[in-house]
């Protein structure tokens, strides 16, 4: 059973249709980059997947870890072990990273927060991956540079330790520096046990990374399916490869 | 007239042991007799009947304030309500609405202070802490009285402060209170004399302070420092639809006063409340003021520096759930040179509640260098709540410096998605921003009261968003 089924699944915001008809497979302990094009869905498939609201689902299923999460409550599909790396993480002032760490965390685990892990656990996370303690004093992505705010994310993933993490465009906006952070991070993410549904524009990222597979949406579906060859195609031949051979 | 009054209360001086026979005697609404009454039930020295007789003609004669809302204080009936000290152990525990005393539980305050906060027993067992409080203030020149007692007590004190601040004169509610008040706290701290803990663990112990009309009144003496905690984050049950109370503080020269209050009163309480402080050269006066009760509160704490070097700090917050408006702000009168003042206000409004800051800074000609900063930040959920911010900027001196900012934010799907996407439950997300927004308030109050809060606004946020 994959961790993640994508069944016709069909996404729609204020009544236009933006993904249609997509069917694919997530396994557990894989990581898959979702590329394409701006517009063709892909951050789309992400929000519906989490369960935003304004992200409607008229026809198809998802079913994460043997449950149907269509129409779930995004605290529900998070506590099931899914997580979102946010593309543009939303600042929350008076809030400190700290707190809010800590919160989340209670929040998956039933309640319950065991300070004397938390602490070491983060404490060695930060370490890893060169973060300042004085970071988590600050408040939460509240005048974060782009590249803070990615780190933060990563810094998420790290804590919280998700079944499954779909990471929109970690990499976007960063230099090479932040990039090979966030590589690290979604690396050792894996070493957790987490699979990765990588969202990414460019390749530079993946030469990072070790993708398992690469799928391609054109136009709000699937057009191709296949490993980093696809990713290498792009880089060289840009989207328009897709269109080419198809006609 | 002061005859009969001794005759139905020869028990007075303990209390209203039989206050229902009390209550069946005096009748609802207000004149020149009831004012009487209540003087002389109390025994009060001469000056304050007169003071008290004065004040109910002004309030008769003044009309309603012209801010804040109108449409609920117009429908005032004065006739209908009781003037006079209105005993506690007139209701009982099974009196109190059921949201209020589920609140106490979620909570978690004991079961003797729930009954004490809603009103039904007027002292609870730590009585015996205020009396060792007590002698521990009084071996240091500190008083700290109900008001009735103050009167008797240090008539000269009270005589030389009273109603200096806040004059019977100011709005139609202070004239009220000043004719009709009952309760309240008064200190006097003597020079030098620093009280490091807040005087807070004796309003949970006296009823007194519970009042309707109460009357508060702190005096800090030169280079004293003090700080008084004023209710506290538990609901407070009041029958009473009206409580219109007046706060005074004066602070000498080079004393400091904080005040801290957050009041949450049961919401078919009009809470309309006048507090003032005149603070003398170099000394610091701060008001640290949560409103969450209520149906309707006009507050606005309000500094007059009148000595050089004299700082003002206010800070306020207000929470206007479905069906309540909090009209609350700030006033700073720069009546000195070298005076500053801060000011910051944050409202929350939810569902169809509706927060409005109302502000007035003033220098006057000739009060030089002064330096005022003003901040007032709404916080919005949902559609159908509303926020006003009315600031009002008098300023007749050319060297001042005044800078106002303001920001409105609703909360956004965007930001309850991203913590929810941690975990969070709706409410709980809610409540984090919220308690996020109202960080620069809670770190100004003690420990205890800033968890206290923030299990408050949890409590408010839950199940009532959008």
């Amino acid at each position: 059973m994959s961790l993640l089924s994508i069944r016709n699944f069909s996404v729609s915001i204020e009544n236009k249709e933006i993904l249609h008809d997509l069917s694919m497979e997530v396994e557990a302990d894989t990581l898959t980059v979702v590329m394409g094009k701006n517009g063709t869905g892909k951050s789309t498939l992400a929000y519906a997947l989490m369960g935003h609201p304004a992200y409607k689902v008229p026809s198809g299923e998802a079913i994460f870890n043997g449950e149907p999460i269509v129409g779930m409550a995004a605290d529900k599909i998070a506590k099931m072990g899914m997580f979102l790396g946010f593309q543009q993480p939303v600042e929350v002032p008076g809030v400190t990273v700290v707190k809010f760490l800590q919160t989340a965390t209670r929040a998956l685990n039933g309640g319950e927060l065991n300070y004397d892990i938390f602490q070491e656990e983060l404490l060695t996370v930060l370490e890893k991956l060169g973060i300042d303690q004085s970071f988590l004093y600050r408040y939460l992505n509240d005048g974060f540079s782009g590249g803070e705010k990615k780190r933060l994310e990563i810094l998420q993933l790290l804590m919280l330790k998700p079944k499954l993490a779909i990471l929109d465009e970690p990499d976007s906006g960063l230099d090479v520096d932040a990039m090979k952070v966030v590589a690290e991070g979604i690396n050792m993410a894996r070493k957790n046990g987490t699979a990765i549904l990588l969202i990414t524009h460019y390749k530079r990222l993946l030469n990072y990374l070790n993708p398992d597979r690469v799928i391609v949406l054109a136009d709000g579906t699937l057009a191709r399916d296949g490993g980093m060859e696809l990713a290498d195609k792009i880089e060289s031949d840009g989207y328009d490869f897709l269109t080419s051979q198809i006609s | 007239m002061k005859d009969n009054f001794t005759t139905i209360n020869e028990d007075y001086k303990y209390g209203f042991s039989n206050p229902e026979d009390y209550l069946y005697k005096a009748p609802a609404g207000l004149n020149e007799d009831v004012v009487r009454a209540i003087s002389a039930m109390k025994h009060e020295p001469e000056w304050m009947l007169e003071f008290r007789l004065k004040s109910y003609k002004k309030f008769m004669e003044m009309p309603m304030p012209w801010w804040g809302n109108q449409e609920i204080i117009n429908a005032i009936d004065f006739s209908k309500i009781h003037y006079f000290v209105k005993a506690k152990g007139g209701t009982t525990w099974d009196d109190v609405p059921t949201d209020i005393k589920d609140t106490f539980e979620k909570l978690g305050i004991p079961e003797a202070e729930r009954k004490f906060l809603g009103g039904v027993t007027a002292q609870y067992e730590s009585e015996v802490v205020y009396h060792s409080m007590k002698k521990e203030f009084a071996d240091q020149g500190i008083v700290f009285l109900d008001m009735d007692s103050a009167l008797k007590e240090y008539p000269e004190l009270v005589k030389r402060y009273f109603g200096t601040v806040i004059p019977f004169t100011d709005n139609k509610f202070a004239a009220l209170n000043s004719a009709v008040w009952s309760g309240g706290s008064f200190i006097y701290v003597p020079k030098g004399t620093r009280v490091d803990t807040p005087l807070q663990a004796y309003f949970r112990i006296n009823a007194k302070n519970m009042g309707q009309f109460e009357r508060t009144l702190i005096i800090a003496d030169e280079a004293s420092d003090v700080h008084y905690i004023e209710g506290c984050t538990a609901p407070s049950y009041s029958a009473d639809s009206l409580h219109a109370a007046v706060v005074e503080l004066v602070a000498l020269d080079g004393a400091k006063i904080r005040y801290s209050t957050i009041q949450n009163w049961s919401n078919n309480v009009l809470n309309l409340v006048t507090k003032r402080a005149a603070a003398y050269r170099n000394a610091v006066v701060e008001w640290v003021d949560g409103n969450i009760g209520s149906k309707l509160t006009m507050k606005y704490p309000a500094v007059l520096l009148k000595g050089e070097g004299a700082h003002g700090e206010i800070l306020t917050v207000a929470m206007a759930g479905n069906g309540q408006h909090q009209d609350s702000g700030a006033k700073v009168f720069h009546l000195a040179s070298n005076t500053t003042s801060r000011i910051i206000s944050k409202s929350i409004s939810k569902g169809k509640g509706r927060a409005s800051y109302r502000g007035w800074v003033k220098t006057i000609p000739g009060a030089e260098n002064c330096v005022s900063d003003v901040r007032c930040d709404a916080l919005m959920f949902g559609d159908e709540s509303r926020s006003d911010t009315y600031p009002r900027m008098e300023i007749y001196e050319p060297s001042t410096k005044l800078t106002h900012e303001a920001t409105v934010s609703r909360v956004q799907d965007d930001q309850l998605f991203y913590l929810m996407n941690r975990g969070l439950s709706e409410t709980e997300a809610s409540s984090l921003i919220v308690n996020g927004f109202l960080e620069p308030f809670t770190k100004e109050l003690p420990m205890e009261y800033a968890v206290e809060l923030n299990r408050l606004v949890a409590l408010e946020m839950d199940g009532s968003i959008g």
